[in-house]
């Protein structure tokens, strides 16, 4: 089966805007992302080493209560859902490691584990990500968020040309 | 002034992130090959579809206010923190050159079935955990410079809010014309058909 085509940037990025006007009217906050990974690692953190968890001036806030129980969670699953759906009715779900066509499997995940990392660390200092504070921020017109979305395509740019072969 | 709803309940969450996932896998942003295509400027969606939606909601925001739907202050603004947010900011763009992701679209890559997606999120918990664990050293960097409570760029610049989303629809629309412009130079964007071959080979 072939997939269906992409929506265009356009009615995409309208029908985005639009559901991130609604979240802002639902919740008075916007869409996010990574702090949902930063109360999965307290999680994590709290079944590994409780103690050190616990101790830890960052992570301990975190697990005095349920770190899981916040809405991002429940925004993050409803997205994966979301995304899922899309997939399965584009007819674009593939399980496989997406990569360049002159990438090795050992090299892409390589890649996906140090950018991932390098994410992880940014959002912690950023107290965001792309859609916490570039996206949401951004749509609130904050100051923070234009200075994230400036730093954040200049440096892609930049990395970019150093990771090109792999991705072409 | 009946908005905000102020509902953090299931609900609310899984509807909200249900449209977020939705419209992200449509536009095509669980590809890293067609999200890193953007900084390669073979294809400009991810600054197309991110601009629109950001003057899209700014502006339904400031036609509830206009309206006495909601209230100026009503809605959270993230306080500016200017050294740590640029830092983050070349971070989460190296990382997503570098990883193909960032946390939102990684959710989308995973749901789209990618193996790399799972690796880029372990990524994540691994340098959020670095993160906790340089707290102490990292603290005055993470720290420093704070700006005004909530400071937008209505404060920074004294220009009202309408014209401040008039002049950033105007950049866009010239983020439109250039990027349509070097895709057809680079060969972009890339379509569905480029990404996702028919006969559902496995890699």
């Amino acid at each position: 089966m072939s997939p269906r085509p992409f929506w265009s940037p356009l009615w995409a990025g309208i029908a985005l805007g639009v559901a991130l006007f609604l979240t802002f009217v639902l919740t008075g906050h916007g869409l996010g992302a990574s702090g949902f990974f930063t109360r999965f690692t307290a999680e994590v953190g709290q079944w590994l080493a409780p103690e050190l968890t616990a101790a830890n001036r960052y992570l301990g806030d975190y697990v005095r209560g349920e770190p899981l129980q916040a809405w991002i969670t429940w925004e993050v699953l409803g997205a994966f859902i979301g995304a899922l759906v899309g997939a399965l009715s584009g007819r674009r779900f593939r399980p496989q490691v997406e990569r360049g066509p002159s990438s090795g499997v050992g090299s892409r995940l390589v890649l996906a584990l140090i950018g991932g990392i390098l994410t992880g660390l940014g959002a912690r200092l950023a107290r965001g990500c792309t859609s916490g504070l570039g996206l949401s921020g951004g749509a609130a017109l904050a100051v923070g968020g234009f200075v994230f979305l400036i730093c954040f395509f200049a440096a892609g740019f930049l990395f970019s040309l150093i990771v090109r072969r792999y991705w072409q | 002034m009946i908005w905000p709803l102020y509902d953090s309940g299931v609900a609310s969450g899984l509807l909200a992130g249900f449209l977020f996932g939705f419209v992200l896998e449509n536009a095509g942003f669980g590809s890293p090959r067609k999200l890193t295509g953007q900084f390669r400027l073979e294809d400009w969606s991810v600054f197309k579809v991110m601009f629109t939606a950001v003057i899209v909601a700014a502006l339904l925001l400031w036609l509830s206010k206009q309206f006495g739907l909601m209230g100026t202050g009503s809605y959270y603004v993230p306080t500016p923190f200017y050294v740590a947010m640029a830092v983050g900011g070349l971070l989460i763009g190296a990382g997503f050159a570098i990883g193909g992701y960032c946390p939102g679209t990684s959710v989308a890559g995973l749901a789209g079935g990618r193996i790399d997606a799972i690796v880029f999120m372990v990524g994540m918990l691994l340098g959020t955990a670095l993160f906790a664990a340089w707290f102490g050293p990292l603290e005055d960097l993470y720290l420093a410079t704070p700006g005004p409570q909530g400071q937008t760029l209505m404060d920074l610049t004294g220009i009202p809010e309408w014209l401040i989303i008039l002049v950033l629809a105007a950049m866009a629309w010239g983020g439109f014309k250039l990027g349509g412009k070097l895709e057809q130079k680079l060969g972009g964007p890339y379509q569905a058909s480029d990404l996702y071959p028919a006969d559902n080979k496995q890699n």
